[in-house]
């Protein structure tokens, strides 16, 4: 697999897992507004994954499409982020992993609307209005949550300490990040960090919650490795394909 | 997006005239009032060297579901009336509610849905009484392209066609 297909397939991958996990959130949130607040934003995200999914398909070029490489692939062959295959805990708790990821998509959004693989642009582009549309939902959550009561500002914050060791994996350049950005498919990921750090910032600031110490501990789920939590999301996500292959509604 | 087919080429002004009275009458899956035409998705109507008709459909909200059922209808009433054609997906430029036309948007606030206002603002006026004392309730509302809001005069809540 060319790094170009694997960069590729490292931001479907990101989108189509968190896509799942929101989803899990349908029927259980705490209020209607935020049962399809968050089904809209998983939609999205799914929206988003079917194109970059179809891209990376074409890309390899072994005639994959976008239900064999979503249903079809194991574990260690999955290439998101390790942020968002955390699982949903509380509110919080997701509200926290959305603005952290939302704010890095936008970044990343607005920087490959430039790329030289013009699919990708065209999608980015899209995308872009989405993801800022997505941060304003997100964030306005954890304002809420910050600048609400002691108990929710005192889960507000426990959900940032928890998930903080996850965001250096958003800006670490690895060999595959080297060769996309000499060919300007796109951006280094460490490129991302300062347009990051001022929006996430931003909302804490308004939310009154303290941004959490850096934690020095890589994770490498775009490389294929996972914490715990991936191998019961996937599990769940494509029983349904295995048992059925072909199924169609 | 991909290559396209190097002779291909346009319509006649009145077969033109024909196909867009056709679109005209594919409505918005879900959003009855407005058609095809009015939702601004329709990018091009042309045709390829092998003589069929080729339809250029944008995308809206990349998670509407509604996306495929807009091309099945479009390819079903042109293939209806003689016109047997195929859908290609356009991503760029993007689509966005600044896409929607003017008709569109009338027929929106005639239904109860607030048509889009600019970028970032949101709904001039309550559909219903006109009142400008508007609140949102949700960014996010009964289909992907919705918000919900309520207003303060008639304290009814209704639909914002989302500004994206």
């Amino acid at each position: 697999m060319t790094p170009h297909c694997r960069a590729v397939l490292r931001l479907a991958d990101s989108n189509l897992v968190l896509a799942q996990r929101l989803g899990e959130w349908v029927g259980h949130a705490p209020a209607l507004e935020e049962d399809l607040g968050l089904a809209n934003v998983s939609l999205d995200l799914l929206g988003q994954a079917r194109l970059l999914l179809a891209r990376a398909g074409e890309l390899e070029g072994r005639g994959r499409d976008e239900d064999a490489l979503a249903y079809l692939r194991e574990e260690h062959e999955f290439l998101n982020l390790t942020l968002v295959e955390q699982p949903n805990g509380d509110f919080a708790d997701t509200i926290a992993r959305q603005v952290l990821f939302d704010a890095w998509q936008l970044g990343l959004c607005e920087s490959l609307a430039a790329s030289s693989d013009a699919p990708l642009a065209a999608i980015a582009a899209k995308g872009r209005a989405e993801a800022s549309y997505h941060l304003r939902y997100s964030g306005g959550w954890l304002e809420r949550l910050g600048d609400g009561t002691a108990e929710s500002h005192e889960r507000a914050q426990r959900a940032l300490e928890k998930l903080w060791p996850f965001v250096n994996e958003l800006f670490a350049d690895d060999d595959v990040d080297r060769e996309v950005a000499e060919a300007r498919i796109a951006p280094l990921p460490s490129s991302l960090e300062k347009a990051w750090s001022a929006r996430v910032d931003a909302v804490l600031a308004a939310a009154t919650l303290a941004r959490p110490a850096p934690v020095p501990f890589p994770w490498f789920g775009k490389q294929g490795r996972h914490s715990e939590h991936l191998g019961y999301l996937l599990a769940e996500m494509q029983s349904l394909h295995r048992a059925h292959p072909g199924a169609t509604w | 997006m991909g290559a396209q087919p190097a002779l291909a080429r346009d319509p006649a002004p009145e077969v033109r005239a024909r196909l867009e009275g056709i679109l005209a009458q594919v409505a918005d899956p879900e959003i009855p009032v407005l058609s095809v035409l009015d939702l601004g998705v329709i990018r091009h109507l042309r045709y390829r060297p092998d003589g069929r008709l080729e339809v250029g459909v944008a995308p809206t909200y990349s998670g509407c579901p509604a996306t495929a059922v807009i091309k099945a209808d479009v390819l079903r009433a042109l293939e209806s009336a003689g016109f047997p054609a195929v859908a290609v997906d356009v991503l760029s430029p993007p689509w966005s509610s600044d896409w929607l036309s003017e008709a569109g948007r009338r027929k929106l606030a005639a239904f109860g849905i607030a048509p889009p206002g600019r970028r970032g603002s949101g709904p001039a006026a309550c559909p219903r009484c006109g009142s400008a004392d508007v609140e949102r309730v949700s960014e996010f509302g009964s289909t992907p392209c919705k918000a919900l809001y309520r207003c303060g005069a008639c304290l009814e809540p209704f639909d914002y066609f989302k500004c994206l």
